[in-house]
């Protein structure tokens, strides 16, 4: 999984019927002291995140697995809000 | 599956329910020469891994089946402790 930060909301009105619903968030992964490392994705919000919060991020096939996405055509969710990260090296 | 060294712990309180009791941590993917191998991201750990110790984790849906029937979203996940590898 990725950590990523919220970076703003994505709104689209034609799109899958199976994503109807779901909130959609442009994300963009940061590195373990908080700076942008990469480039942006969409991510769909399963926890209620706000813009300017650091996310973890679950992609590929597992992105299904999330709450409420059984069989939706995604690859990235937001499935936590991070309070803190600790690294020490 | 990859080597990586657990560098770190990550905390998230509000989370997907069926990431419940799950330990997260920050892994670094390392070279056979214990160099950093690409960015570090988040693992879970389902073998009780420590901060400092070398691990290989595997990457995919395969990362939730430690935790099954729980299907756990979650895309990388420790499933070993490495105790040495050498190098022929």
């Amino acid at each position: 999984m990725l950590l990523a930060r919220i970076v703003g909301t994505v709104v689209a009105t034609r799109k899958d019927p199976r994503l109807v619903s779901n909130k959609l968030m442009l994300v963009r992964p940061v590195d373990p002291k908080g700076k942008a490392d990469g480039g942006y994705l969409v991510a769909v919000d399963t926890v209620d995140a706000g813009v300017g919060e650091t996310v973890l991020i679950v992609s590929g096939s597992s992105a299904r697995m999330a709450s409420g996405m059984k069989d939706c055509p995604i690859d990235a969710a937001i499935v936590g809000i991070i309070d803190t990260v600790d690294v020490t090296s | 599956m990859q080597i990586a060294r657990v560098i770190g712990t990550v905390v998230a309180t509000r989370k997907d329910e069926n990431l419940a009791a799950i330990t997260l941590l920050m892994v670094q993917p390392l070279t056979p020469e214990r160099e950093p191998a690409g960015r570090p991201i988040v693992a879970v750990d389902s073998v009780g891994a420590g901060v400092g110790e070398e691990v290989f984790f595997v990457r995919g849906r395969e990362a939730s089946f430690p935790f099954a029937p729980v299907e756990a979203p979650v895309d990388a996940g420790i499933v070993g402790i490495v105790d040495r590898w050498d190098l022929g």
